[in-house]
Parts: structure tokens; sequence; C-alpha cells
């Protein structure tokens, strides 16, 4: 996180420096888009809250933990999708289940959705790219993780063909 | 009604039911509040930056620099570049939205800021280490190995099928 405020701290400078006038129209751009898409942002604040408390830890491990893993790789999967959990939080959760014997495969669909499908961030996307585009990349993501998981399972030999 | 104004009216109304479960010490909504916070608190560390990244962007980059390296004949190199580009991104998928929307808007081609977002959700340098050190570089590497070229495949058709149908970005 700390890298980001100093490559903006450095940006901003070398810009102030080299043209005052040009620095101006790049912040007066910077608040009118954030500006814009600020309301789909706080939906989607709204949207994880929710979520968050509809889907509590204890279920979503529970989940998880399904001794079969075909069914659950489809359930975390969806789980996954729908869920906005930042890295820092979802990895040492997966790490934790791993330990409980939690297959690699099935840690593999939930974080892999997790960060490609976003069903909260909807209105974000939808801001820029329109409903169609949005709900095509985030099937196809979706596809990738079902396939990133299946590889996964067959490389540590949790499935077999 | 407006998108925008349903959006406000919606937030509001989340807000209110928030606030009064809070004198009402309704548990649920207090819980909902209290994650709510958190995660306005944890964009507002990284939102203004980024705008202020995508602004200067937007004003010192030139379009035939983008045109060139990521437009029409980029190729593959393109793909590469987005990938590159997206490792660097903070934050998540929601920051990478309104890149690849400026990318865009610059001459990007639309395969290639597909390619950007999902590599900014897959490939960040930060959180790939910490990945690796939770779950072990084997299961990283299975993950980065497969999915990339997926990514990069998948860009591809659906950009160029968009394409041909004359598929444009909205205002954003």
């Amino acid at each position: 996180m700390r890298y980001l405020y100093w490559a903006t701290a450095v940006a901003l400078a070398a810009s102030l420096i080299t043209d005052r006038q040009k620095t101006w129209t790049a912040l007066r751009l910077a608040t009118k888009k954030l500006w814009k898409i600020l309301p789909a942002f706080l939906v989607m604040l709204v949207a994880i809250s929710v979520t968050l408390y509809l889907i509590p830890d204890a279920l979503m491990l529970k989940v998880l933990s399904n001794p079969r893993p075909w069914i659950s790789v489809w359930t975390a999967s969806l789980l996954g999708s729908v869920a906005l959990i930042p890295g820092f939080v979802a990895y040492p959760m997966c790490g934790i289940l791993h330990a409980r014997a939690v297959p690699y495969m099935v840690l593999s669909a939930f974080s892999t959705t997790l960060m490609m499908v976003g069903v909260v961030s909807f209105p974000v996307e939808r801001g820029y790219f329109g409903t169609r585009v949005t709900l095509m990349r985030n099937l196809v993501s979706f596809g990738i993780a079902l396939v990133v998981a299946l590889v996964t399972g067959l490389v540590f030999g949790e499935v077999t063909l | 009604m407006k998108r925008r104004t349903l959006y406000m009216l919606l937030v509001a109304a989340y807000l209110a039911f928030i606030g009064i479960s809070f004198v009402a010490c309704y548990d649920p909504g207090r819980q909902m509040g209290r994650s709510l916070a958190y995660f306005a608190f944890e964009m507002l560390k990284i939102l203004p930056c980024a705008f202020i990244l995508i602004g200067l962007f937007e004003v010192w980059i030139k379009r035939q620099t983008i045109e060139k390296h990521l437009g029409r004949q980029s190729g593959l190199k393109g793909h590469l570049l987005g990938i590159l580009l997206a490792t660097t991104t903070v934050g998540g998928l929601y920051v990478s939205f309104p890149m690849a929307y400026s990318l865009h808007h610059k001459g990007a081609r639309l395969e290639v800021i597909f390619t950007y977002i999902s590599a900014s959700a897959i490939c960040r340098v930060p959180m790939t280490i910490f990945e690796a050190s939770f779950m072990g570089g084997k299961f990283s590497l299975v993950r980065l190995l497969v999915s990339i070229p997926l990514v990069v495949v998948t860009s591809m058709v659906l950009g160029r099928f968009l394409e041909k149908r004359h598929y444009a970005v909205m205002a954003g």
C-alpha cells in the first residue's frame, strides 16, 4: 500500500514542477471522474457489507470443507464470486483450511473466483463497460477459475481423469 | 429515474437503516455498519491516489504512445505489456476498471484492456507473494501458468467479437 502513496506523491511533484497548469487539469479530471463513479462505489460498499453479514465465516468454513470435492468446487466458486474479501484475509484463511484437509482444488476455485469474478463490484464495472460486457467478462472469468481449479487438482493428485 | 439517483437513494436508505440499528441496538445492522465502515475506510485509502494517478496519466501520456504499444498493431506484445502494467495494480478489480477505461480512451485495444483487467485480478505482485507464502509456491505457479494463457486467449476472442459488433465503451 505504501508504494501507492510514494508513486502518487512523486508523480504529482514531478508534474507540478514541469507544468502547473497541466497538473491542475489532471486533478480536476481526477475529481470529476471519481465523482461520476462514486455512487456505484457506494453501492458496492453496501453490497459488500450485506454479503459479509449473510455469509458469515462459519458458513464459509462449513461450505468449503464439504467432504465431496466436486460439490465443494462448485460451491467454493459461487462463494468466491459473491464475496469480496481482501487477499490479506482470504489467503491466511485458505492456509488454515488447507491445514484442515480442504483440497487445494477447492481453495483454488475459491481464491481465483474471489479475485476474478466480482458480483458485488458489478455496479462499478457496469458503469464503465455496460451490462452485457460485464456479464460476459465475469462468466468467462468464472470458467477460467474452474479450469484453474481442475488443473490444480490434477497437479496435486487430488483428482484423476 | 436516473441510475445515479437510484444508487444514491439506496445508499441513503441503507445508511438510515444502519443509523437506526445503532440507536435501537439491532445487532445484525450494527455488524453490517461496522464492516461498511471498515471497507469504506479501505477504499478511502486507495481511491483518491488511484484517481490522481489516472488524471495525471490522462494529461501527460500521449495518445500515440498508448496506440503504438497497446493499440491495434500491438499484437501479443500489447497483451504482455498489459499484464506487466497489471502487476503493479493496488487494491483489486475495482481500481483496474477506471484505469482500463482511461487506457481504452487513449487508444488501447479492447482485447488488451480485457487482459489488463483480468491480469490485475490474478497477478498483482504483492498479492501473489502473499498467496505463495500461505499456499506454497507450487499452488501459485499452477494458478498463474494456467490462468494467464487462458486470460489472453479469451480476451482476444471477446475483444475481437465486440469490435466486430462495433461495441463502444460508455462514457465514464
